[in-house]
């Protein structure tokens, strides 16, 4: 399980260190219902109090474990992994609500990528504003991407901020 | 001969064609227009008569001497009776005048021959008699009249359709005019009587007062039936506030204060659509005319608000992208720093990236004040008893600045989706989400810094968001409400721990407007545990009520602050700031329970809380080692006393020590001596004093709190219960003491 999970958080790379030792304090990654929970500790010994049927949500819920044991990164995770990112996409300011409803990013939406992103590699995606939007995987590679037609899909979406609205239900 | 021809001179002659044709425009014309100048041609009558008309437009203005010799001067046999058309309309129309005349004369011409002409001047005369009277005739007219008068009853037998139509004709015109003065008395008159009107309604009104209650119960039974109109409706309230603003001077004979109120009930019921219990209840809170203010409030929407998540972002350049996407908005006001006011949107608020990405949240602006009272510091455990959705909840986190711990807790699973949505949203890391029923939480968890209760309120601040409060709330439903609000608050006060380094606060606020929610929850709260109001350092807003109908509210209530939609422009609001001061629960012989409950909590306290273990830990011990020792208790006791500090004492018992003071002053008998006892001197009498001294710990322990006068007078009490064998000193040994004391004194 540990290794699908640190699998599926592959957009960062080694940065995952960062996550766990900051510099206020230790934090960790508790499972509770099947989720992944990303926690300081001190909040993780309080957290103790509460009965596991009664506890809702503790700290960030970075993402969940389905039920055929794959790890789904949640959008929740954003704020975390946004800095940490190691291949970004920059998407044009017309396609930004596009890719907030869900679609995936078009040729003719991507306004820069990062040098050297593999095929299929998992990206953060940012506006032109510098505000993360989302996660996504590369369709293409950079050099791909340079030389293929305007309406063809460069980034697969996977989460967006938009889900705050869409799917408030499933954060939790 | 050279040619002379030049064209313009040059005639055609001859019996050809070309001789026959026109000749240039110019001399056709030299013809006409030298016609004209000559001198008078003999003219016909008619011609005659119309030169006449003519001269007479340009011999208007002067003298009527010259007197249009063209027409009086009628060369033919009917000069004398003949009397030339005089001017009857005005100076423009004198043309068509004349052209329609003309043409009646045609006509006339044509149609008959033989008294043509007498006809047609008859005519001309008698339109002219009857315009005397119609319209104002020039002076010119007026001295041509003399003679017409003869001629008027000739004409009238010759052509009566004739004459009868060119009245008509003038008859119209005199009767525009006429008509338009009539409209303009009429309006007058109008006015005049609306004025009239008014002036009667203000009196009327006082009739009208008359009205409403005299007949009273038909019409109102009538007005059951009926539809009334609105608008008399409300008229009718304005005039009945008046009257009730200014009762003494305008009130009806004979008519009481409830009657009108009573018809103000019934209007502002059917007006508003409010049921009859919320408009008595919103009766005793307000006056009457800030009533109407509220009522009116209440129909509008509050101003749409935001608050920054300073977590993310600053307010100005949050501010700054959303003018951006055509936001139009302000800064809230001078008591906030990071409220926003939204004015209108060419994009949905609630749905832009920014909103997305967490930048800001929708939130009333009352919201933001318990927040604000309540003022969590960096690195507190803050719990939230009823967090949904969770406005207030992230408001704490972005001034804790993500440190510490905040615990957010709501009874409703639904809800707790939206508190965990944004919890997330928001970037709030030092949270966790729980789903008790708040009443339980001093076992579950206790020892809080602060603590914020939002509690479940009857919504009658918010009426202008659910407009369904008007008719369905009930007496039970606040009863029922209040209630709950009770059991909660204390269950908030006994998760505080009172002697945490930086807190020991907790904040009560609702959204209601009702005392029964408001003051006399915190009236009660103060009452039954250890805690009193502070300032909400809130410098706006209303003062809470101290007494309200028949109850008395602790005077400290006024520190507590009241919202209202129509002088704030936020939704009705009520926050109450109360500190902690003691840990322990101060209860009566009966609830012995309430001591047993306290133990617990100071233990999950002590544990919670490593910094603060001695106090607690300090009391449970001694509590425990009250009934082992009965001599250290008593140090145990006046140590208690300190820690607890004097608000202790001071609040609430202040009526026994005049009493204590009494006693020690005047000590007879056995009280005496038991007060010595008390005051640790050499005891005696072994067995009863160890009696009396175990029956002296068990009363304290029974009342911690108490002072040393309470304890004497329960040990009295207690000495004097049946179950106590020797309650009475020998006289020897009362003797013995006696004797011991007055030494003690003189030693002292």
């Amino acid at each position: 399980m540990c290794d699908t999970f640190l699998l599926s958080v592959h957009s960062i790379g080694e940065n995952i260190k960062h996550l766990v030792d900051r510099p206020d304090g230790t934090y960790c990654f508790r499972l509770h219902n099947d989720r992944v929970y990303y926690i300081s500790e001190t909040i993780l010994k309080l957290a103790t109090n509460i009965s596991r049927g009664k506890l809702v949500s503790v700290g960030t819920c970075f993402g969940k474990f389905t039920k055929t044991i794959k790890f789904r990164l949640h959008i929740t995770a954003l704020d975390f992994l946004a800095p940490y990112a190691k291949f970004k996409v920059w998407v044009k300011p017309g396609q930004e609500q596009s890719f907030l409803y869900g679609n995936h990013v078009l040729k003719s939406g991507l306004g820069r990528i990062t040098e050297n992103t593999n095929q299929y590699q998992g990206v953060v995606v940012y506006s032109m504003a510098d505000v993360p939007l989302g996660f996504g995987v590369a369709a293409k590679s950079t050099q791909e991407c340079r030389r293929v037609d305007p309406m063809s899909i460069v980034v697969f979406h996977q989460a967006d901020i938009g889900e705050f609205i869409r799917s408030e239900d499933t954060l939790t | 001969m050279g040619r002379k021809l030049d064209p313009t001179t040059y005639v055609k002659k001859g019996p050809g064609r070309k001789s026959r044709k026109q000749k240039g425009a110019e001399t056709e014309l030299a013809k006409f227009l030298t016609d004209e100048d000559t001198a008078p041609k003999r003219l016909s009558s008619r011609s005659r008569k119309r030169a006449g008309k003519r001269a007479q437009v340009t011999k208007k203005p002067k003298e009527s001497i010259e007197k249009e010799e063209p027409k009086k001067g009628f060369t033919d046999e009917n000069s004398e009776w003949l009397k030339p058309a005089k001017r009857k309309r005005e100076v423009g129309q004198s043309d068509n005048e004349d052209d329609s005349d003309s043409q009646w004369e045609q006509e006339e011409d044509e149609g008959q021959e033989g008294g043509e002409n007498n006809k047609g001047k008859k005519l001309l005369i008698e339109g002219d008699g009857d315009d005397d009277d119609l319209v104002d005739d020039y002076g010119a007219l007026e001295d041509s009249s003399e003679g017409e008068g003869e001629v008027d009853g000739d004409g009238e037998e010759l052509l009566p359709i004739e004459r009868a139509a060119r009245k008509q004709k003038k008859l119209q015109e005199a009767m525009g005019q006429e008509s338009d003065d009539d409209d303009e008395d009429d309006d007058k008159r109008k006015s005049g009587d609306e004025d009239m009107d008014e002036d009667d309604t203000v009196q009327a009104n006082l009739d009208e007062m008359d009205k409403f209650i005299l007949p009273g119960a038909e019409e109102i039974a009538k007005e059951g039936v009926l539809l009334v109109d609105l608008q008399t409706i409300h008229q009718r309230i304005k005039d009945n506030v008046d009257v009730l603003s200014h009762f003494a001077t305008k009130r009806e004979e004979g008519k009481e204060r409830t009657e009108y109120l009573s018809l103000l009930k019934k209007d502002l019921s059917t007006y508003y659509s409010y049921n009859n219990f919320l408009i008595d209840k919103l009766l005793d809170i307000f006056p009457v005319s800030e009533l109407i203010d509220f009522l009116e409030a209440n129909e509008i929407q509050r101003p749409v608000t935001i608050r920054t998540n300073t977590l993310k972002t600053r307010r100005r350049d949050l501010a700054q992208a959303l003018i951006n996407r055509g936001v139009n908005l302000d800064p809230l006001g001078k008591w906030s720093k990071v409220g926003l006011v939204i004015f209108d949107s060419s994009v949905p608020i609630g749905a832009t990236p920014e909103y997305l990405a967490g930048h800001y949240m929708l939130q009333g602006a009352s919201s933001f004040l318990p927040v604000m009272a309540l003022s969590p510091q960096e690195g507190e455990t803050v719990l939230d008893m009823s967090s949904a959705p969770g406005g207030k909840t992230t408001y704490m986190a972005q001034l804790m600045r993500n440190t510490g711990v905040i615990v957010a807790n709501d009874a409703s699973a639904d809800r707790l989706k939206s508190v965990v949505g944004n919890i997330h949203r928001l970037g709030v890391t030092n949270s966790m989400i729980c789903n008790y029923d708040g009443r339980q939480f001093p076992k579950v968890m206790g020892g809080f810094d602060r603590v914020l209760l939002d509690a479940p309120c009857s919504g009658t601040g918010v009426i202008s968001k659910d407009p369904a409060v008007k008719t369905s709330k009930d007496e039970s439903d606040i009863q029922r409400l209040a209630h709950l609000q009770k059991e909660l608050i204390l269950a908030a006060i006994d998760s505080v721990n009172a002697e945490s380094p930086s807190g020991g606060y907790l904040v009560y606020c609702t959204c209601s407007i009702m005392v029964e929610e408001n003051e006399w929850v915190v009236d009660y709260a103060l009452k039954k545990r250890n805690v009193k109001l502070v300032q909400t350092g809130l410098d706006f807003g209303k003062e809470g009520f101290t007494r309200f109908k028949e109850r008395r509210f602790h005077p400290s209530l006024k520190l507590s602050r009241r919202f209202y939609p129509h002088s704030h422009n936020m939704d009705g609001f009520f926050v109450a700031k109360l500190k902690k001061f003691s840990n322990t629960v101060p209860t009566t012989a009966v609830e012995k329970d309430g001591e047993e409950e306290t133990k617990p909590s100071e233990a999950v306290e002590v544990t919670a809380n490593s910094s603060d273990e001695d106090g607690p830990s300090k009391a449970g011990s001694k509590n425990k080692s009250k009934k082992q020792k009965p001599v250290p208790g008593k140090p145990a006791m006046s140590q208690k006393a300190t820690a607890n500090g004097k608000p202790a004492k001071s609040i609430g018992k202040k009526t026994t020590n005049p009493s204590t003071l009494k006693k020690s002053e005047k000590p007879t008998g056995q009280k005496k001596a038991k007060i010595a006892k008390m005051d640790g001197g050499t005891v005696k009498v072994d067995g009863e004093l160890k009696k009396s001294n175990t029956v002296k710990t068990e009363g304290e322990t029974t009342k911690e709190l108490k002072e040393g006068s309470r304890f004497e007078k329960k040990g009295d009490k207690q000495r004097k219960s049946p179950t106590q064998s020797k309650k009475r000193m020998g006289k020897n040994k009362f003797n013995k003491l006696k004797k011991l004391l007055k030494k003690e004194e003189v030693g002292q």
